[in-house]
Parts: structure tokens; sequence; C-alpha cells
């Protein structure tokens, strides 16, 4: 009998929400949450002994910390497998099941599998280190993603042939291993039929793929800080109490500017926090902690900066998807221009 | 300035400052008003300053509180 162990947040852990997201890692004997669709999946042969539950926050802020003792809960127990997630879009329990897959494979050289959105910031953090398997968008994919998971990872503990990550499933890892072609094919003639097809404008799949980067040029520095006009940008969605913009609490397609010139701190009651991925506690009762307005101010009184902007700009970050927020940003960039500021402080939660 | 600077890394961000979490960025509520103060005052400091910088690849800025 092969053993498993898998990781969840504390949302699937059944803790709670977003309330619970600084909840301290624990490992439990047995079934929590997902893990009972993953023994259901992964049949007789392999037994899922442990869940460990951490919360998302405690392992985005403490990540150190919470891999120490998660490690630590693992030393005396026998596994041959770990799993985590799946984490869907939610980039925090992506990065952290990431962060925790990546850390058991190194000490415990087990294969480690999970499962992502092709959104989720974890997949290009991870994919060099774990399996993880194009997932679904939400949790409305669990049952599915468990599936695809256990399956390969059966595969995986009886020692069958693996096929490349996209006939699998996983995104790619980037390692380029040597196989047999069937039927075989010189490599030159498959190049010169490549280029032919180049030649024709027809599409062609090339044999050593360049991933691509989505680097931006660095910005020329600020000659003189104390001339500049800065804005404060955020996605933590702080946004008057009424959200006259309707931005909306999770996957956002829509931005906010508010006029912030009379002011020398943004007051709890005026602004709030209309974000639906993190407990909105702190931010409503002091909106600075996210949109810094009340030390602009004073590095504005004491000459350090020229003059922080009229507006600061608002959306949110949880769920967003990169093309929404390459947009949204692109649209910020133009009125910021428009208005001659030198730079900005971009506070993302 | 964010929390997770992996993530910031990974989508290409070019100057980067840690903060403190990620409900609340720059002060947290269980220490006093000061503190918090102190906090964000520093780290804001420092991002103010990265932008006088001429860096030449992504760089994430140390902070001191």
């Amino acid at each position: 009998m092969k053993k498993a162990i898998l990781y969840i947040n504390q949302f699937f852990g059944q803790i709670g929400g977003e309330e619970k997201a600084d909840f301290y890692p624990e490992i439990r004997e047995g079934l929590v949450g997902p893990a009972m669709e993953l023994q259901k999946q992964l049949g007789e042969d392999v037994e899922v002994t442990h869940t460990i539950i951490c919360g998302d926050n405690y392992m985005g802020s403490n990540t150190e910390e919470a891999i120490e003792i998660i490690l630590g809960y693992l030393e005396d127990k026998e596994f041959d497998i770990f799993f985590a997630g799946p984490a869907f879009r939610a980039g925090r329990y992506g990065s952290a099941c990431g962060h925790i897959g990546q850390a058991v494979k190194e000490k415990f050289n087990v294969p480690v599998i999970s499962s992502m959105n092709e959104e989720n910031p974890g997949v290009e953090m991870f994919r060099k280190d774990i399996y993880i398997f194009k997932g679904g968008a939400s949790a409305a994919a669990m049952r599915k993603d468990i599936k695809v998971m256990a399956g390969f990872g059966k595969r995986l503990l009886n020692g069958e042939t693996l096929l490349s990550a996209d006939e699998e499933g996983y995104y790619g890892r980037g390692i380029r291993r040597q196989m047999w072609l069937e039927p075989s094919v010189n490599a030159t003639d498959r190049v010169i039929d490549m280029l032919l097809k180049k030649v024709h404008g027809e599409p062609f799949q090339t044999e050593l793929p360049i991933p691509e980067q989505d680097m931006v040029p660095i910005a020329s520095p600020i000659k003189d800080l104390s001339k500049a006009r800065i804005a404060i940008v955020n996605t933590g969605g702080i946004v008057p109490v009424d959200n006259p913009d309707r931005i909306q609490s999770a996957s956002a397609t829509r931005w906010g500017k508010y006029d912030i010139s009379n002011m020398d701190r943004l007051e709890s009651g005026v602004f709030k926090t209309i974000h639906a991925g993190f407990d909105p506690a702190a931010a409503n009762a002091d909106p600075n902690v996210i949109v810094p307005l009340d030390v602009m101010e004073a590095y504005e009184k004491e000459g350090k900066i020229g003059k922080v902007h009229d507006y600061f700009y608002s959306t949110v970050g949880t769920g967003t998807t990169q093309g929404e927020a390459a947009r949204m940003g692109r649209e910020m960039v133009a009125d910021l221009q428009e208005a001659n500021v030198d730079g900005v402080i971009l506070v993302s939660t | 300035m964010a929390n997770l600077i992996p993530v910031a890394k990974t989508v290409g961000s070019n100057k980067m400052v840690p903060t403190i979490s990620i409900p609340y960025p720059l002060g947290d509520p269980s220490t006093s008003k000061e503190e918090q103060w102190k906090l964000r005052y520093h780290r804001v400091g420092v991002a103010l300053d990265a932008l006088t910088l001429d860096t030449k690849e992504q760089t994430v800025f140390s902070v001191k509180i």
C-alpha cells in the first residue's frame, strides 16, 4: 500500500474563509475536505493518511516559517507522493501549494502534484518544480481536477510510462527528454518541412519552444524627486464607501480614481475596501494601510517629493485575469501621463 | 509594494519593496498607531527612493522596519 498526503488551505480545510486566512499550519490524520475525493479517486492501492491545512495569508506572510513547520510535521511520516490543492484561480492558494510542494519535493524527494488554472500566478512560479495540472477556474472543477491529479499520481506510483507534459495535461516543466519518433523522420526532413510551412504561412509546431516572459522596460529614474508628482495606485480595492464606480469585489474589470486633493489621510468611514480576497477589517479601520496617503503627504510637506497627485487609483486584484489587469494598467498609465505624473507607488494586496 | 514578492517578480515588476501582509500591507493593526506610521513612513520612503535609482534588472529593495 502506497501512502499520500494532501495540502489544502483554510477554506477547503473547513476552518473558515478570509477571517481565518491566518490559520497556523496543522496536520490531521485522515481525510479533510477535498482529501475525501482524492482518496476516492486514488482507489484501494493508495491511502491518503494525512491532510495538512494552512491559512493562505499565513503561508503568504510567513512563508519560511510555515514551510519549516510543515516539513517538521512530515519528518516522521511515511509517504510516497504529495498532493497540493487543486488551487483553481486562487493566486495565494496556488502560490502556497507551489511553495510547500517545492519544499517537500526537495526535502523528501517524492513526486508532488498540484492543479491550477492557467491564470494562477503559481503556475509560472512553480511549473518547473512540481507537476501542475491544467485546472479549472473555480471550485466547480474540484472533482475533475482531483481526478486528473489522482490518475497521474497512480500511474507515477505504478511506474507506468509517462507521456509529454502536453499529452498528460500538466504545464511543461521546461525539461527536454529524448524520444524515438513513430514513424521516424530525420531531423533534416523535419526542419525542412517546418521551413516550408513557415514560408507558405502555414501553422507549424516548433520542437524547441522558447517560453515568453512578459517583461516591460524599466522606466528611467526620476532625477529630482523634490519636483516630482507621485501618484498612489492600489489593487486592494480601496474606494469611497458607496463604491461609485461599482468596481467588482473579485475578477474586476473596472477601476476608479478618487479625488484626495483636500485630504492628508484617508479616513475610515469615508473610504473602505471592497476587495473580497482578504479580511477587510484592518483596511476598513485605517485605509492608509493600503493607500498610504498620510505618509505621502508628510513626504510632500518635508519636500522629499514635489506633490502627491490629486487622485489615487484603485481596482481589485483577486481573480482578476492578467489580460484584464494589463488593460486596466494601460488605461491608468494613459490617464497618469496626461496629468504629468512622474512616478507611481503601486500597493498590491 | 507587495507582500508576495515572488508573484510580483513573476508578473514582471521591475522595482519591488516588500510589505508586511496581504490585508494590511503597510501597518499591522495589532501594533500601536505610532509603530504603524513608522513602518509605513519607512517603507514608502524606500519605494520613493527606488524611483530615483537607475536599475538594470528586476530589483527587490530591502527594508529596515
